[in-house]
């Protein structure tokens, strides 16, 4: 059950004119897991969950959840799968609970069961003060938190979730974290989360695929996307030292290891074949420089991101070059 | 397989009426938003004052013609009752004129912001992605702004003719109640095309003021200046100076009365006049030959209805028209979150 494929697309593309959203997007989901798809605005996120939820018609390729077609069974699959826009918004003159029992009885749900399950919901995301209230007064992180009892009312198998953590405050995002967590762990739910906020996202993904300019260049386990690039490329070292003279540069280059050393923002980089932190600050504390600042680079996820991007932004450049990517090009130099 | 319990009964249920629960859902929201918003209100009291103050003007007038008590008065006592909605009073125009001009407000009012407030609220993406087919948002919206406009308008139809009843102590007739039961029809199947003008342009536009300001405009235009317009066309095409005159005069009065017809407004004021008024034979001209042998006498309701038949015909053809447009736009548009 666990490797049971949920989600699916082949060979996803979707034009807008002349702009490629999407490009040949191959992704399989399994059942229950939580998936992060990351990329930087505009990358194609959007579109392609509108693309699942069949929203918007693919320019090509098939899209299937649990073995219904996304074009065919719009509306079999919005049975099924939930989703929560970014900026989510509510029916601002009628009430928190109102909004609820509006889309309860969208999915053709009523009555006292109706009644007991918005309750329940209401209770689990902690808005059951609020929820009286007009939602024309609630705040970000309240809508979001409403959105997530309006995703949950048709119990859904799947959850769809478009920068959850846009514009909330970091305790919000730390409750958010751990219930979309509870979904998937006591629910068993999948959870689809697309964003551009790593660190957020990087806490409760099984896996994730980043997404560039409608292409997923990357798609694993957080570790194994880390050692995939320490594998392919040197590990870098940030340094902070003192006192900073030109002996420590010299020094720097020539210790064993070091391949290039570069001094910017008041610290030096350091590309190096080889795990040597130990031995380089050793040697640093053996000639009197006052070690203050040490960051091994890779392993996090932005580090990943960043060096996806790059990874990406090479191979495309190389092919072909519009003015569109001259111009993202140049805003990522900034 | 499922994970939750609740889940293997519902889709055995949702599957025989997921589209019908889905509409009424909406088209019950759709009624309520109406209902309960203050501009329907506003709407809902400005026709009211004015079919009380146009009661007033017809009653004072019809009362004045019965005070100098001549046959020779333009009102006819046959048609009493009918009269109370034609006849104006001296500064007052008459319930059907006020239709006429406000039936449009009405639609606009009910319609201009009813796919771009989903979408500014952000409520439209949520709203489409539950399981319900997309049209039946647009179909929900429609439906409850048409029914709403019935209610308005046979409420009011119905409020002149109980206050009729108590000033003039004369209850209609049946073929009254007819005529009047086909005028009300009339009004709503007019402020409909209104409605579904301000849906158009509301799914078109991304502002609600745009798509208000453009239905404004284009009313004011066909209310007031098609008529204008329509004259110089004609005056231009068939002049009417010199010798020509003789020989124009026929196909400048067809040319004016073609372009006018294209505007809803004159459509429906035709189409009243004549269901109002059993003395209307025919639209535009007629020739004396035409007239010679006629029994002069009253039209018949299905002889009238007969008359207006192509307005009625245009008027929901139009109000299609716009609907079919919204339709069609709203569906083609994309769902972005924005």
């Amino acid at each position: 059950m666990a490797d049971e494929i949920i989600i699916q697309t082949q060979g996803l593309v979707k034009n807008y004119g002349s702009v490629h959203a999407v490009v040949g997007l191959n992704l399989a989901i399994r059942k229950g897991e939580v998936f992060g798809l990351l990329g930087p605005n505009g990358a194609g996120k959007t579109t392609t969950t509108l693309m699942l939820l069949g929203l918007t018609a693919p320019t090509a390729g098939t899209a299937q959840i649990a073995g219904l077609d996304c074009v065919r069974n719009p509306v079999e699959i919005k049975k099924i799968a939930g989703y929560l826009p970014d900026n989510v918004g509510f029916y601002s003159d009628m009430t928190g609970r109102e909004n609820l029992r509006f889309t309860g009885r969208l999915n053709g749900l009523g009555g006292q069961e109706l009644e007991t399950r918005i309750d329940g919901l209401l209770a689990r995301v902690n808005m059951t003060e609020a929820a009286d209230r007009k939602a024309g007064t609630y705040s970000r992180g309240m809508k979001q938190r409403l959105g997530i009892a309006d995703v949950l009312l048709k119990d859904p198998q799947i959850v769809i979730m478009d920068e959850p953590t846009l514009g909330i405050d970091p305790e919000g995002i730390r409750e958010l974290m751990a219930l979309i967590r509870e979904l998937s762990e006591k629910d068993g739910r999948t959870i689809l989360i697309s964003s551009h906020q790593l660190y957020q996202v990087q806490q409760i993904c099984d896996r994730v695929g980043i997404f560039v300019r409608g292409h997923l260049i990357a798609c694993g386990r957080i570790e194994d996307l880390g050692k995939q690039l320490q594998s392919d490329q040197s590990y870098v070292l940030e340094l902070g030292v003192r006192p900073d003279t030109p002996e420590l540069k010299t020094f720097l280059e020539s210790f064993p290891g070091v391949v290039q050393a570069r001094f910017e923002n008041s610290l030096y980089t350091l590309q190096t074949n080889g795990d040597i932190h130990t031995e380089l600050t050793r040697a640093l504390l053996d000639k009197h420089f006052d070690v203050y600042h040490l960051h091994q680079r890779g392993g996090d996820l932005d580090e990943i991101y960043r060096r996806y991007f790059e990874k990406a932004g090479e191979q495309n450049g190389s092919q072909h070059e519009s003015t569109e990517q001259a111009v993202e090009k140049k805003h990522r130099r900034v | 397989m499922e994970a939750s319990t609740s889940l293997p009964s519902k889709p055995s249920r949702k599957s025989t009426g997921a589209y019908s629960s889905g509409m009424a859902a909406l088209y019950q929201k759709e009624m309520s938003d109406h209902i309960n918003s203050p501009r329907f209100l506003i709407a809902f009291i400005l026709l009211l004052v004015a079919s009380a103050a146009s009661i007033y003007g017809a009653v004072s007038s019809l009362a004045s013609a019965a005070g100098s008590a001549d046959s020779a008065s333009s009102i006819s006592s046959d048609y009493l009752f009918l009269s109370l909605f034609t006849t104006s009073g001296s500064s007052i125009p008459s319930f059907a004129s006020f239709l006429a001009f406000l039936g449009p407000l009405v639609g606009i009012v009910l319609g201009f912001d009813a796919v771009s407030r989903e979408r500014s609220q952000g409520t439209l993406n949520r709203l489409v992605s539950q399981p319900i087919h997309r049209d039946s948002v647009i179909n929900g919206k429609f439906l409850a702004g048409v029914s709403v406009i019935f209610l308005l308008v046979f409420s009011l139809g119905f409020f002149v003719c109980g206050f009729g009843i108590i000033y003039i102590g004369i209850a209609p007739t049946w073929e009254e109640i007819i005529r009047i039961l086909a005028f009300l029809l009339l009004t709503v199947i007019y402020a409909s095309f209104w409605l579904g003008l301000a849906i158009y342009f509301s799914t078109v536009c991304r502002h609600a003021a745009t798509a208000a300001l453009a239905c404004i405009a284009i009313w004011i235009f066909v209310s007031f200046f098609l008529s204008m317009i329509a004259g110089a066309i004609a005056s231009a095409v068939y002049p009417l100076t010199g010798y020509g005159q003789l020989y124009n005069q026929l196909s400048n009065y067809n040319l004016t009365l073609w372009l006018e017809r294209v505007s809803p407004y004159y459509l429906f004021c035709e189409a009243i006049s004549t269901i109002l008024n059993p003395n209307v034979r025919s639209l535009g001209i007629t020739s004396m030959n035409a007239y010679s042998g006629a029994v002069a006498s009253y039209l018949s309701v299905d002889q009238s209805l007969l008359l207006i038949w192509p307005h009625v015909v245009c008027m929901l053809a139009l109000t299609l028209l716009f609907f079919v447009l919204s339709y069609v736009s709203f569906m083609r548009q994309e769902i972005r979150a924005n």
